[in-house]
């Protein structure tokens, strides 16, 4: 074994979960490398080529406000950009562009070499150094040692992967990178508690073959509409592609019922749990037997390729049941397949063996992000990577550790929902799966984690800036609003031209945007605009004036939450001794080990009264310790919770 | 701490005691109290009363005075709780104590849960350890008795028609979540019609959940039952007919810092508790005045009243004003001395129908007259077409939650209609299956996602 050198940080993997760590822990001033099979796969995109979408297109909000570089990325190298669910309420509008794979790539290789700090290396790490339950260090393939603080596993879909198409499978990884297999081989040896998930691509096919008359075109917003993802982009917009729709039919889903024993799927073969958001499309057509036809996506990956992407047809099916079926659809005719589809079945953790902070509780100084956490998508990766990279930093300098709440971000909620409930398949976000989603919007992530970014370094002078200036802007036009008074006879108009009742009374412009179909463009256009109000801050002034009602009651259940989660739970709190809890909760909460009496309440199997007679519990042990005029032991949780 | 809700509760055990205590611990307190409790001497000001003083006064439910009351108020953090606490103690009986919890509950409190006051006084450094292990146990036990109690309604009608109303619910929110999650998906949009309509159907559900509440709790429990009118129109007789009606189980008990006597007849399978039956035997004697003030102060407390006048008389001006007083009450009218030679000028049915649900022609004196009244009173008190086994709400926690989801869903009509977006919607429901799946110790969230997957076929 040669030793080639010493790490505060090392990060392992360079999706789009080791590219967050990595940036964030060296931005942090921790000495950092990070590794990967293969510099060249540097923030690939092994499945769909775009990023955004519902809840994932604030995750990335969530990233950029943070200080990340997903949002930036995207930004300089994005085909075409639309905002989805405009009509369905602003807590729910989700940003989602087509990205040039290739320039993604190479906008991220070079972003990280271009971070101070930062060493990359390619090479294979195969195994982990772990002295008393705590990491020490990595080895890799060709028999290099290197000492590390603190590792970061973002091992994606490379950990013990195996690609199946039809009966035939191998060992790989995505895009013909090789597995890790001696790295799961040692995790596994190491005790962490390794579970099987898989998840499937799409054909990529030859732009010629495609006739594009048979299909409904999909053009991205209008140019003047466009919104970039970063707080820092301030470069015009504009769309450089269309993508395309065609549909399945029944002779297309007849020849997957016959050939559906030849799916390794159906066939038994693959032990991997499948996520359910993202079903294959053999699963579609078995499920959903009276849906006549599926939506397929098609989609460029790329300016400089004429490689498409199908997006809906992920599968596993033999190449030429693939091929059979692919000719059945109405302009797919000809089709001409690049890269089959394929399924892979990978290693990942249980998510319940870590800390909200994404260390895990085994094997101290290890953290976990992305797949490897039993999550999916490209931008679940980047924030869960952004934290993880972070604290391990933070960790390594010897500085306390983040822990978002629930109300905070989606990140937190993500963070929470793993380490709270676990997952039974791959994890996608989903504006459902946040009870604050009318505060966690994508227009104010920055307000709501700038100043956190910024209190545990990751956030620069220039990002702090431009969002100090835009807070403030904001502030004095809701002021203004308040103050000034519109004329009816002057909105009149406005609002006859967009059919909307402007009401019977005058009053100030705060009170007329209250009113519904009332926009603040209208009221601009009577009182004139605010300095310096872009088109994103004019929509978060009207959704916060609009949903003030409903924002306080959000505000509300969100200190109830806060309370329980100002209790602090001892690291070595014993619950077989409360007899008046269930067994069952006793048991949930033993091995979830919630830091604090809000995410105990969480613990599937924890009711009210559980959670209360913990409350009871945790109160009785404190006086007792006070009394005995001893410090109580986990009063400060090692995280610092972030309200 | 600080909690952020107000909670009340009957802090004297259930049942006739002389004295009925209720506490109100919380930020709100004060301003609960100043909603039910007005003080005699006008000049006083509920919300700016010191702590460890005293006011005397009477309390109101919609309005309408329930009794004589003191408040007694104490302020944080020098309580039993160490919050606001006003303590309102009514002569005891279960009508002025339970009317008097429903009126705080109207006026903003939350029902307190088993050991609620004492945890918070706990959490507030006003108990010491061993008395935290008393509470200990009683949060334990509710716990059980909830998981018991879960348990018992996953099987039962309760769950039955609780999990209708989830189901309704949950396949919306699903198909909203569907849609606004994989909006490329071809998830068909939610119809308003259908949005409206569902939300419609739940509410209406929920309703009859909670109508049936009340009567519920009249067959659980029985029903404070006034027997009122002049002086000579047939009072005692109607409560020796009843007394002595099949198998009555006559249960005297004595109060004991106020003459009550309580007395406990059941028909059809109802029971009356009579309220200062005592009374009714001895105000037969008394000056008119005295019998009228008894009888008025008796309706005013009471579930169900039983207004006796005399059939074969002509009315005189106290009998139209007793049938003025009992507008918009669980009352029964009874044209007593149907036997009688009806005098010209007789009051009849007529004259009092505007005042009342159901008005009765009878003789107190003809035993087959209780039959006919049983009829009268289950139709009154909404027992009629009840099944006890159909599942109905039994506890204040119960109730609580479905009127939480009932105003949820209130809350999700008006976003809809004043034309949020059906994010607003969403969250609306999310707080009405929220509060529904809390009484079966489900969780929402999970239903919802898991609705998505099963009933909508997205994904890439």
């Amino acid at each position: 074994m040669n030793h080639l050198g010493e790490y505060q940080v090392i990060v392992i993997g360079a999706g789009h979960a080791g590219i967050e760590a990595a940036h964030a822990a060296a931005v942090l001033g921790a000495k950092t490398a990070l590794f990967t099979i293969s510099l060249d796969s540097i923030g690939n995109m092994p499945c769909n080529p775009s990023i955004g979408g519902t809840a994932k297109g604030t995750l990335v909000r969530e990233v950029d406000a943070l200080g990340g570089l997903m949002g930036l990325a995207a930004d300089a190298t994005y085909l075409q950009s639309r905002m989805l669910n405009r009509g369905k309420g602003p807590a729910v509008h989700s940003l989602r562009v087509q990205i040039d794979r290739k320039f993604y790539h190479m906008y991220m290789k070079k972003a990280l070499e271009d971070t101070p700090g930062l060493a990359i290396h390619q090479a294979e790490v195969v195994g982990l150094e772990v002295e008393n339950g705590r990491v020490k260090g990595v080895y890799t393939q060709l028999n290099g040692h290197y000492s590390a603080d603190c590792v970061v596993l973002a091992t994606g879909t490379n950990l013990g992967g195996k690609i199946f198409v039809g009966d035939a499978w191998y060992s790989s990884g995505p895009d013909g990178q090789h597995a890790a297999t001696a790295l799961t081989e040692n995790l596994r040896a190491l005790g962490l508690p390794l579970r099987r998930f898989k998840t499937g691509t799409p054909a990529r096919v030859h732009r010629r073959s495609i006739d594009f008359s048979q299909l409904e075109r999909q053009p991205g917003d209008p140019a003047e509409e466009l919104q970039p993802f970063s707080f820092l982009t301030t470069q015009p917009m504009r769309n450089k592609v269309d993508c395309y729709i065609a549909y399945t039919n029944p002779e297309m889903h007849r020849i997957i019922q016959e050939n559906i024993q030849r799916s390794p799927l159906y066939g038994g073969m693959i032990e991997g749990v499948g996520p359910r958001y993202c079903p294959s499309i053999e699963d579609k057509v078995m499920r959903f037997a009276e849906k006549e036809r599926h939506p397929v996506f098609v989609e460029p990956c790329g300016e400089n390729t004429q490689e498409m992407y199908l997006q809906g047809l992920s599968s596993s099916l033999p190449e030429d049941v693939q091929v059979a079926m692919y000719h059945a659809i109405r302009g797919f005719e000809n089709l001409e397949i690049m890269r089959p589809a394929y399924a892979i079945e990978y290693d990942c953790v249980d998510p319940t063996s870590l800390e909200a902070t994404l260390e895990s509780k085994q094997i101290r100084g290890l953290y976990g992000a992305g797949q490897f956490n039993g999550t999916s998508g490209y931008e679940e990766a980047a924030a869960q990577g952004l934290l993880a990279g972070l604290n391990a930093a933070r960790q390594a300098l010897g500085k306390d550790q983040l822990i978002l709440a629930r109300h905070t971000s989606y990140l937190g909620t993500l963070v929470d929902d793993l380490v709270t409930k676990g997952v039974m398949d791959p994890y996608r976000m989903m504006t459902s799966r946040s009870e604050y989603r009318l505060t966690l919007r994508q227009d104010n992530a920055d307000e709501r984690l700038t100043p956190i970014g910024r209190e545990y370094g990751l956030v620069d002078e220039e990002r702090w800036e431009r969002f100090e200036a835009s807070r403030a802007i904001k502030e004095r036009e809701l002021d203004r609003l308040k103050r000034e008074k519109v004329r009816l006879s002057q909105l009149k108009p406005l609002c006859e031209a967009a059919e909307v009742d402007p009401g019977q009374t005058a009053g100030t412009a705060e009170t007329l945007l209250k009113r519904p179909g009332i926009t603040y463009e209208m009221i601009a256009a009577c009182i004139g605009r605010g300095e310096g109000v872009t088109p994103m801050i004019a929509g978060r002034i009207e959704t916060e004036i609009k949903y003030a009602g409903y924002i306080a009651r959000q505000q509300k259940a969100i200190r109830e939450v806060q309370r329980h989660e100002a209790t602090p739970i001892p690291e070595d709190f014993d619950y077989s001794a409360l007899s008046g809890m269930t067994l069952e909760a006793r048991e949930k909460l033993s091995r979830i080990r919630p830091k604090n009496l809000a995410q105990a309440g969480r613990v599937p199997g924890v009711s009210p009264a559980d959670q209360g007679v913990l409350a009871v519990a945790l109160l009785a042990a404190r006086r007792q310790n006070e009394k005995e005029g001893n410090v109580p032991r986990g009063t400060s949780p090692e995280g610092e919770n972030h309200d | 701490m600080a909690f952020d809700s107000t909670i009340c509760a009957l802090a004297t055990p259930p049942g006739v005691g002389g004295l009925a205590v209720v506490r109100i611990s919380g930020p709100e307190a004060y301003s609960v109290a100043a909603r039910v409790f007005r003080p005699a001497n006008a000049a006083k000001k509920v919300e700016e009363q010191k702590g460890y003083t005293a006011l005397f006064g009477h309390s109101f439910l919609r309005g309408k005075a329930l009794d004589e009351t003191v408040a007694l108020f104490f302020r944080a953090p020098r309580s039993y709780t160490g919050e606001d606490v006003v303590e309102l103690s009514c002569h005891g009986g279960r009508a002025v104590s339970q009317g008097l919890v429903q009126a705080c509950l109207e006026a903003g409190a939350q029902p307190a849960a088993g050991g609620e006051f004492t945890r918070r006084a706990l959490m507030n450094g006003r108990l010491g350890l061993t008395q935290a292990e008393a509470v200990m146990d009683i949060i334990g036990a509710e716990g059980r008795q909830g998981a018991a109690m879960a348990l018992a309604v996953l099987d039962g009608a309760l769950a039955r028609r609780i999990g209708g109303i989830t189901g309704e619910l949950t396949a919306l929110s699903g198909h909203l979540a569907a849609w606004v999650d994989f909006p490329e998906e071809d998830v068909p949009e939610l119809e308003a019609q259908n949005l409206l309509g569902s939300l419609e159907k739940a509410r209406a559900q929920l309703q009859t959940l909670i109508d049936e509440y009340g009567a519920g709790a009249v067959l659980r429990q029985g029903v404070t039952t006034a027997i009122v009118g002049r002086p000579n129109v047939g009072k005692s007789t109607l409560l020796n007919l009843l007394s002595g009606f099949e198998r009555a189980i006559v249960t005297p008990v004595a109060g004991t810092t106020r003459d009550v006597v309580e007395q406990t007849v059941v028909l059809n399978d109802i029971s009356l508790n009579l309220c200062d039956t005592a009374g009714i035997r001895t105000t037969e004697d008394l000056v008119e005045a005295e019998g009228i003030r008894r009888s008025y102060q008796k309706l005013n407390q009471a579930g169900l009243v039983l207004a006796v006048f005399d059939g074969s008389q002509p009315p005189a001006k106290e009998d139209l004003e007793l049938a003025e007083a009992c507008r918009g009450r669980a009352a029964i009218a009874i044209l007593n001395k149907e036997d009688l030679p009806l005098v010209p000028g007789a009051l009849g049915e007529e004259q009092l129908r505007p005042c009342f649900r159901e008005v009765l022609r009878l003789s107190a004196r003809d035993p087959q007259s209780a039959a006919l009244l049983g009829q009268a009173v289950e139709r009154v008190l909404g027992t009629a077409g009840l099944d006890p086994e159909a599942g109905i709400l039994s506890s204040r926690r119960q109730l609580s939650a479905a009127l939480t989801a009932r105003d949820a869903l209130d809350a999700a009509r008006e976003a809809f209609e004043n034309g949020f977006g059906y994010d607003a919607v969403s969250v609306c429901l999310d707080d009405a299956l929220n509060a529904l799946y809390d009484l079966t110790g489900q969780n929402a969230g999970e239903a919802v996602i898991d609705e998505v997957f099963e009933k909508f076929c997205v994904g890439k």
